[in-house]
């Protein structure tokens, strides 16, 4: 609303006087005092510092893209600026930029996540499902037991010198452990072997390179491949692995050491045997628009999408008519000077309003639980009945219904208040003298300047109400659930809290790709309708 | 000129956050930034730097074993990161294959499923350690045979006595029931159900006591994907829930959420409740006496609640596994810190000696032999599944808008259906 209003005052509201050409604004350059022009030098000075900053560390990463972004928008923002003549831009830019950060950076990865099969299963690259998958099947051989470890180097290679039964022992990757008897024991840890240098835990810790190195060393613990290898997640302790699956990076196949069975790469972001069988981790792929014929013609989804897609609609229809008319009503009774204690009454009207409307979900909650006993509405107004609000499909949209006529009457209240206020009197005064009668008036004249006004708002309300995922989720979390599907979906299920269900978030099974297909949807249904709206409403101005 | 200020401040903004936000294929400069790595001299301990996502009511514990490591370790900074305990799963899969993600989290072991199959927890060997700990704590953090986490801390839930109503806890459910009704109290017994929505959770120990676990278990303690709350054993569950129910002799009823249960016996309305340690604050402050005691058989088996296990994950992309796994397995998993992390929040350790030590508290000796009997709650990835329909078809068998046979054969086919 409050955009809404400024918007109308920039454009219709009180246009500048011509100014004087000649007088140059003070921030272009050294002027009087010459604080405008310090000013724009230091703040832009702070930009292009924290630009430079950014896109270094865009840089040192690798991340090219954002490197790319920030070095543009730094160059537009300092051609804006200093420039002479993009005087619109200098005051589009910084919402040009958000309007880029917030809203079409947001757009364009839902459409990305939609077009993919980001979710349970699928959540890393594929890089690091294989590292993943390979980690997962590198196992402890059974029974092993942990030896103190200490990292030793010889040459630049290397090694594990480990103490099996008080007696150490010594290896790289490329010699497998073999006894060292001149090396030296203390407290059970090798702490020296001739030719070999330790090198100390803490420079191992310290140094993220050899760490790697460290980590990545297997020292195989006899020349046959199948005993296995030490490995050490702490350099401090180590035991002996075995590795189930072996990678070939160039066949993009994991084949399992022990059965021999193949699993191939797939198309669907997974590594498949021949005989179905998937390893579980997986990775991201494209699907394309396989996530919105999904939604669509899948079994679990399809009916509730169905049902839930026009409670969605009923929900929002209803939500904002019922709570209009109410709000309007009550503004044209306490708009009527006869009425005393206006002010007062007003501000209790609004009390509603003041609250958070997740507080008040929750507390319409407890307030309408079926246990007389815990429920007051019960048990205030339907004399101890068990009346089962939120638990029966029908009561619970009636419910849901209700408490948001209770939530958002007080925002029509105050609206349509300052409406009839502003309304012309002489108009009402036209009509009273042709003799039009009250409801006469009010059908003709009232009703339709007020609508001029409030119009855009209640498309707005409507919007709003369509994705009130607030109210859903705190009062009924959309329940009743349906019997009829295995779907998690229940009868006051909205459609955006269907795709929170989906989304996973809340734990479950998650697919965001399905998740953000959905919010697409969403987005074009709003999108159409409200286009739509706004083009009737353009009708209703014309009586001005 | 405010303008200005304004615009210049929204722009920089706006790029700063460009700079957060972006990067999905690399990580941002402050996470990978080995803190001045080059320029400390390693002074008695590693140098490096480690984020930890903790939330609210663990951050004292973490910062108390942080300060132990940091003693020995002053050239490791470590960064704890508070967050919402329920965003840390969502958060912890969504940010670790972006390279965004902390070293460390800490987590339930339930979670495990999950990061498995979406491979970003990293295993963690404890060597000779895992002896020291609890069978059921170290079981829980196991997958297929490799640990993937520190266990730390326990929970489950027991029965919880109004010592002024009742004396004792009975052995079986319908002398509990018996014993309960001669409190003459409003109810003989209290549980929270979580309203319509079912909590499975709470009810587990009585469901076991009937031989149906959510999953057939292996010899060794863990879990297969075969569901094993089918058969007849499953079905007498069912109708034990609904004769129970609020159509048959109500002692069960949807209307009871986590708050009414408390609240219902803090006013000292019943004898007996199920509940965790975390409610035991809510009973001594509302000043009733309580016991704990192991959760009585309805169905003749004993009666094994979820344990639940908490305890520190690793992430598969940290840059700094191997300082992550020295503080996990040099520092945390010794006795002093796990006794400190009690020390800073309440819960039963998972380590035998530390549990040992605390054990004189008659409460936490109540949880801790209700635990003896407990099963970890399955970690597997398809436990994330069973949840939702599981609770759904308990509310509706109590609250008796269906009955027991349809609604636990509806779930069964669900199951199937979801879990494949």
């Amino acid at each position: 609303m409050t955009t809404e209003q400024s918007l109308t005052a920039a454009v219709v509201g009180d246009e500048p006087p011509p100014t004087r050409r000649s007088r140059q604004s003070h921030a272009r350059a050294w002027d009087g005092l010459g604080f405008g022009f310090l000013a724009k030098l230091a703040l832009m000075a702070l930009v292009n510092a924290l630009g430079v900053a950014a896109g270094w560390s865009a840089y040192v990463n690798g991340a090219w893209v954002l490197l790319g972004v920030m070095v543009g928008l730094l160059v537009v923002a300092d051609w804006v600026y200093f420039s002479r003549r993009p005087v619109p831009l200098k005051y589009l830019f910084p919402g040009l930029a958000f309007l880029a950060a917030f809203q079409l950076f947001t757009i364009g990865y839902t459409g990305y996540v939609a077009l993919t099969n980001y979710g349970t299963g699928h959540n890393v690259t594929q890089a690091q499902a294989v590292d993943a998958l390979l980690s997962q099947n590198e196992k402890k051989v059974p029974d092993s037991p942990t030896y103190p470890l200490t990292i030793v180097e010889q040459d630049g290679e290397l090694g594990f010198a480990i103490v099996q039964d008080g007696a150490a022992a010594v290896g790289t990757a490329d010699q497998p452990l073999a006894a060292a008897p001149d090396a030296t024991v203390a407290d059970g840890v090798v702490t020296a072997v001739p030719g070999w240098q330790v090198v100390p835990k803490n420079q191992v810790l310290s140094d993220p390179a050899l760490a790697d190195e460290v980590l990545a060393l297997r020292v195989p613990i006899s020349d046959t491949a199948e005993d296995g290898s030490i490995r050490t997640g702490d350099a401090t302790i180590g035991s002996v692995y075995r590795s189930v699956l072996v990678y070939d990076e160039a066949a993009d196949t994991l084949t399992d050491a022990e059965t021999g069975v193949v699993y191939r790469a797939t198309d669907d972001g997974q590594f498949v045997a021949e005989d179905g069988t998937a390893l579980p981790v997986g990775w991201r792929v494209f699907v394309g628009f396989e996530n919105f014929t999904k939604a669509f013609t899948d079994d679990t989804y399809a009916g509730p999408l169905l049902k839930i897609a026009l409670w969605t609609f009923v929900f929002a229809f209803a939500s904002v008519v019922v709570s209009f008319f109410f709000g309007l009503v009550l503004a044209l009774v306490y708009n009527d000077p006869r009425v005393r204690g206006r002010r007062v009454l007003r501000t209790l009207f609004i009390l509603p309003y003041a609250f958070p409307a997740f507080l008040s979900a929750l507390l319409w909650r407890g307030m309408l639980n079926a246990n007389p006993d815990y429920g007051i509405v019960n048990q205030l107004f339907f004399f101890g009945a068990r009346i089962e609000w939120l638990d029966d499909p029908t009561l619970a949209k009636v419910s849901v219904i209700l408490v948001n006529l209770w939530l958002s009457y007080p925002y029509w209240f105050l609206v349509c208040t300052g409406a009839l206020q502003s309304l012309p009197g002489d108009v009402q005064e036209a009509a009273r003298i042709d003799g039009a009668g009250r409801w006469r008036t009010f059908q003709s004249i009232t009703m339709p300047l007020l609508l001029v006004s409030t119009a855009p708002l209640l498309i707005a309300s409507f919007a709003f109400n369509f994705n009130n995922f607030t109210l859903i989720y705190m009062l009924t979390g959309g329940g009743p659930r349906f019997t009829d599907t295995s779907a998690t979906l229940g009868h006051t299920d909205i459609l955006i809290s269907m795709v929170y269900q989906i989304s996973g978030v809340a734990g479950g099974r998650a697919d965001y790709g399905l998740a953000s297909a959905l919010s697409i949807i969403i987005f074009v249904i709003i999108g159409v309708i409200s286009a739509l709206m706004f083009r009737r409403t353009r009708q209703l101005e014309e009586v001005n | 000129m405010r303008k200005t200020l304004i615009r210049t401040a929204a722009v920089a903004a706006a790029l700063t956050f460009l700079a957060a936000c972006s990067g999905n294929e690399t990580p941002a400069a402050e996470t990978t930034s080995p803190a001045a790595t080059e320029t400390t001299e390693p002074a008695g301990g590693a140098t490096g730097a480690l984020t930890i996502w903790v939330d609210e009511n663990r951050k004292p514990a973490v910062q108390a074993a942080v300060d132990i490591y940091n003693k020995t370790n002053p050239g490791v900074t470590v960064e704890l990161v508070q967050k919402n305990f329920e965003d840390i799963r969502a958060d912890f899969l969504a940010q670790v294959p972006t390279g965004e993600g902390p070293d460390i989290t800490i987590g339930a072991h339930d979670w495990l499923g999950s990061f498995i199959v979406n491979g970003v927890a990293e295993p963690v060997d404890l060597g000779d350690k895992v002896s020291e700990f609890e069978s059921v704590a170290t079981q829980a953090f196991t997958y297929d045979g490799q640990m993937y986490g520190l266990p730390y801390a326990l929970e489950t839930v027991a029965i919880v006595r109004n010592t002024a109503l009742a004396d004792s806890t009975p052995a079986t459910w319908d002398e509990l029931i018996a014993k309960g009704t001669e409190a003459k109290t409003k109810y003989p017994f209290v549980i929270n159900t979580n309203g319509t929505t079912g909590d499975a959770y709470t009810y587990y120990g009585l469901q076991t006591s009937f031989g149906a676990p959510v999953f057939v278990q292996n010899a060794d303690g863990s879990y297969t994907n075969e569901i094993g709350m089918g058969g007849d054993a499953g079905l007498a569950f069912a109708t034990f829930l609904g004769e129970n129910g609020m159509k048959g002799s109500g002692h069960f009823s949807t209307d009871w959420t986590y708050d009414v249960a408390n609240q219902e016996f803090a006013d000292g309305n019943a004898p007996y409740t199920i509940a965790g340690p975390w409610a035991i604050q809510t009973f001594k402050d509302a000043g009733i006496d309580v016991a704990v005691d192991p959760i009585p058989s309805a169905g003749g088996e004993t009666a094994a609640p979820f344990v639940g296990v908490q305890g520190f994950y690793l992430s598969a992309q940290s840059e700094n596994k191997l300082v992550a796994n020295d503080f996990l397995v040099n520092y945390v998993a010794t006795a002093d810190v796990i006794k400190a992390l009690y020390d800073a929040d309440p819960r039963l350790p998972a380590m035998t000696v530390v549990a040992d030590q605390v054990a004189s508290d008659p409460i936490v000796a109540g949880y801790l032999a209700a635990s003896k009997n407990g099963a970890p709650m399955p970690s597997i990835p398809e436990m994330g599944d069973v949840w939702e329909h599981w609770n759904a078809a308990e509310s509706s068998i109590i609250s008796g808008a269906a009955t027991p046979e349809a609604a636990w054969t509806k779930m069964l086919t669900d199951l199937e259906a979801a879990i494949g």
